[in-house]
């Protein structure tokens, strides 16, 4: 394994934990939009505020690692991603600011009219952002995203493998974020959300199995390059994904233990399915994970900010994911 | 559009860099200083077993609460822009100046963490515990700042790489891209600014309660905490501007010179005060003779770089606007040293805050001004490097995307952010609201207040 192997390896890690963290993030924001109206959605948009504030900022940070570490490891790719999918990179950093703004005001306006509008800023932007950024994942797997940044602008990512991959994105979000509720609902002993959340992440993680299924039959007829790697060197992963999936239904069913770890286990051998799949290759038919590399001092470097990321930032994480548990971090 | 398209593009996605950046900038000082701001006020409550100073300290963590997520999507939105505006620039240098980037990576990781916990552990965690969670996040401010700003300054005097013929970078040297020629002045002039903003406009917020007839030992402390500090910050910020003004003489001559209005080299350059630059001529301007040569060199026989050494094609585009911007800069300084001299002076002799209503008067603007000193510094060292995106080795306009269709994302982007800023202020303006009604107080939010129990049945959004 080359430094830029080891880099890559740590570029999917961090967006295996951005999509599990995160996507429960942004899932959170798809179940405030679907509470209903603002008499019966009250509780449970209530209690989805009081999961997230503490750590929704935290869980952001992974992005923005993956930005800068893409730019600085593999300057060539993020410089043909960036000019090829300016479009829905625009429109997923603008879901971006909308959401940080929304969740960030509604907690100060009073009064219903500006509560709403901020709320549904929030979560239509909840949508929107992992929307985007499925059909960004859509364009580079399926190699729409040549080396020389030259792809297509609109089609590249306007297209039906990556639409599905998008609207995968957010079912999954949805889903995982329902798992994770229902486990806060279920730890407080708050025993009516506790059914409300377990009937939703039923609901989502059938809808996510659906929607996965019919995405590998588009993938079949629209990116044939990619669904052969998905069924060959990335089909055990893929197999995981979908028995954590259904081990985590059945667990959801009989109100078992254990389908936090199921359900990102789900998302996380996908986000690892892709990158065997497309693995040595960065940018699909165009650029591989070595012709993209920068110099080996700038990986190194890169090797020691991770070092010290696993020392000061794992800690302080794991901090404050105890202190949350613990019910010690509290908005009055 | 009868401009050809790519300089047309290169304009506007200058425009929207310089926007967003601009924007950005404001909350990123309030990230860097504030926190300690708020810390002097908890530790402050805590030795001295001041209610007022633990109030202060709690109402500020929900103001960083607000700013900080407000920071962190403008942060991100700048992340984004550096690729999708400058693709090339992160192509050809992205293995060199990403790597500042990347241990920002961790103090901003960190930041977010203990912010976090900070805000949200006023009632449950014991008082010094919490008080100590909140160091982090000024230690990490601090490291964010220092990151981001050596990013810069390699900009301003690129190093520590090797290119090869066709000019792609072949070899990195991490260490002399952090610790570049411009790094050790940049990065402490950004840091004592920030906290200059900080302290500076967190007190204007007092200072206006002040006039107004609010003038209890809470906005005495309120004012006190935020201004001592920014006071402190405002004389070794004049030190430090001014060795980077010399060191830039030296470094980076092109910019230096359109910024005084050196127009031939030579000694016995003269400093201009104001002025428009009209051709070869200085209009409007008090010229004070050798003043610029004695600043640069500590005598009247100095050497100084005009514009005449820099090729034409190299010069920055607006010498009026460098100028007046780094008149506007020293200029605010220099006020804000004296507003702080006046306020050291009499809490030395009297041990008590100025009486004076011009004292108050100009607190209360002091905040706005630091914040036009801060945009009008920022003007100098970006617009001053240009035509450069990377002093020397990359042009600004051989950088620029070349996808189009810049001006709906610029749009886009001053309509945004005209409504997070005024979002922003709106939601700070509801808070002191709130606050002044002693809303607060009636839901028991008191600073290490009661047991949990007891708080138990107070929720909601």
């Amino acid at each position: 394994m080359s430094p830029a192997d080891g880099v890559a390896v740590v570029l999917w890690a961090a967006a295996m934990l951005y999509a599990i963290l995160g996507g429960a993030d942004f899932g959170a924001g798809f179940w405030d939009l679907v509470a209903g109206n603002a008499e019966r959605g009250a509780r449970p948009r209530a209690f989805i505020d009081r999961a997230l504030t503490p750590v929704w900022e935290a869980n952001h940070v992974w992005l923005i690692f993956m930005l800068v570490v893409t730019w600085t490891a593999f300057p060539d790719a993020f410089a043909a991603i960036m000019s090829t999918l300016y479009i829905p990179l625009s429109l997923a950093a603008l879901g971006i600011v909308l959401r940080g703004a929304g969740f960030a005001f509604r907690h100060v306006v009073r009064g219903l009219p500006g509560q709403r509008a901020m709320g549904a800023t929030f979560a239509i932007s909840s949508i929107m952002t992992p929307f985007f950024m499925g059909t960004i994942v859509g364009a580079i797997a399926s190699g729409r995203v040549p080396a020389d940044g030259s792809g297509d602008l609109v089609t590249s990512w306007l297209n039906l493998t990556s639409i599905t991959i998008g609207v995968l994105l957010v079912a999954t979000c949805a889903y995982i974020a329902s798992v994770f509720l229902w486990n806060d609902a279920g730890g407080m002993g708050e025993s009516d959300l506790e059914r409300y959340f377990r009937a939703r992440a039923i609901a989502a993680g059938l809808a996510t199995g659906v929607i996965a299924a019919l995405g590998l039959i588009v993938l079949r007829s629209h990116a044939r390059e990619l669904f052969d790697d998905l069924v060959s060197d990335a089909l055990p992963l893929v197999l995981l994904s979908a028995a954590c999936g259904i081990a985590t239904l059945v667990q959801l069913y009989r109100s078992g233990r254990g389908t936090r770890v199921l359900a990102a286990g789900a998302v996380a051998a996908v986000i690892w399915a892709w990158g065997v799949a497309q693995s040595p290759e960065l940018l699909p038919g165009s650029l591989t994970i070595d012709q993209a590399a920068a110099p080996d001092s700038t990986m190194t470097a890169l090797f020691i900010v991770f070092a010290a990321a696993l020392l000061v930032v794992v800690p302080a994480i794991a901090l404050l994911l105890n202190l949350h548990q613990r019910s010690l971090l509290e908005r009055e | 559009m009868s401009l050809p398209l790519a300089v047309s593009d290169l304009l506007l996605a200058r425009e929207q860099m310089a926007f967003t950046l601009g924007f950005h900038i404001v909350l990123a000082c309030m990230g860097v200083g504030f926190p300690t701001i708020m810390l002097a006020a908890n530790w402050w409550g805590l030795r001295k077993e001041s209610d007022q100073a633990l109030q202060l300290a709690q109402r500020w963590s929900k103001v960083t609460a607000v700013l900080f997520a407000v920071g962190a999507v403008t942060g991100t939105v700048l992340s984004f822009e550096m690729g999708l505006l400058w693709p090339r620039f992160m192509d050809r240098f992205g293995e060199a100046f990403g790597i500042p980037f990347a241990i920002e990576g961790i103090f901003f990781f960190i930041e977010a963490i203990f912010i976090a916990i900070y805000i949200y552990g006023w009632k449950r965690l014991s008082p010094w515990a919490h008080f100590w969670t909140g160091v982090p996040i000024a230690i990490s401010g601090i490291g964010g700042a220092l990151s981001v700003v050596a990013a810069n300054s390699w900009m301003n005097q690129p190093a520590g790489f090797t290119l090869d013929a066709a000019g792609n970078v072949t070899q990195v040297d991490p260490i002399d891209v952090i610790f570049n020629g411009a790094m050790p002045y940049e990065v402490p002039h950004m840091i004592l600014a920030a906290y200059m903003v900080a302290g500076f406009l967190v007190a204007s917020v007092y200072a206006v309660g002040w006039l107004r007839g609010r003038r209890d030992r809470y906005h005495a402390l309120g004012f006190a905490i935020p201004f001592t500090i920014a006071a402190i910050a405002t004389p070794i910020q004049l030190f430090v501007g001014d060795t980077a003004a010399r060191a830039i003489a030296d470094d980076q001559p092109a910019k230096f010179a359109a910024m005084e209005y050196v127009l031939e080299t030579g000694s016995h350059q003269p400093e201009y005060v104001g002025g428009i630059l009209d051709g070869d001529d200085v209009k409007l301007g008090i010229k004070i003779p050798d003043l610029d040569s004695i600043l640069v060199g500590f005598s009247a026989g100095t050497e100084v770089t005009g514009l005449d050494q820099i090729p034409d094609d190299e010069e920055p585009p607006s010498p009026t606007l460098l100028h007046l911007s780094f008149d506007a800069m020293v200029g605010i300084g220099t006020a804000l040293l004296l507003l702080a001299g006046w306020y050291a002076w009499v809490g030395w002799r009297r041990r008590a805050l100025p009486r004076s209503v011009w004292f108050w008067r100009a607190a209360a603007a002091a905040g706005v001004a630091a914040i036009l000193a801060l945009e009008a510094g920022w003007i100098v060292t970006e617009v001053g490097r240009q035509p450069w995106i990377v002093s020397g080795f990359m042009r600004t306009e051989d950088a620029v995307t070349d996808a189009g269709g810049i001006w709906i994302s610029l749009t886009v982007v001053v309509l945004l952010y005209t409504a997070l800023g005024v979002g922003t202020v709106l939601a700070l303006r509801a808070l002191a609201r709130r606050w002044r009604e002693g809303e607060a107080e009636e839901e028991g939010d008191v600073p290490y207040g009661p047991p949990p129990a007891m708080q138990d049945e107070v929720s909601g959004p």
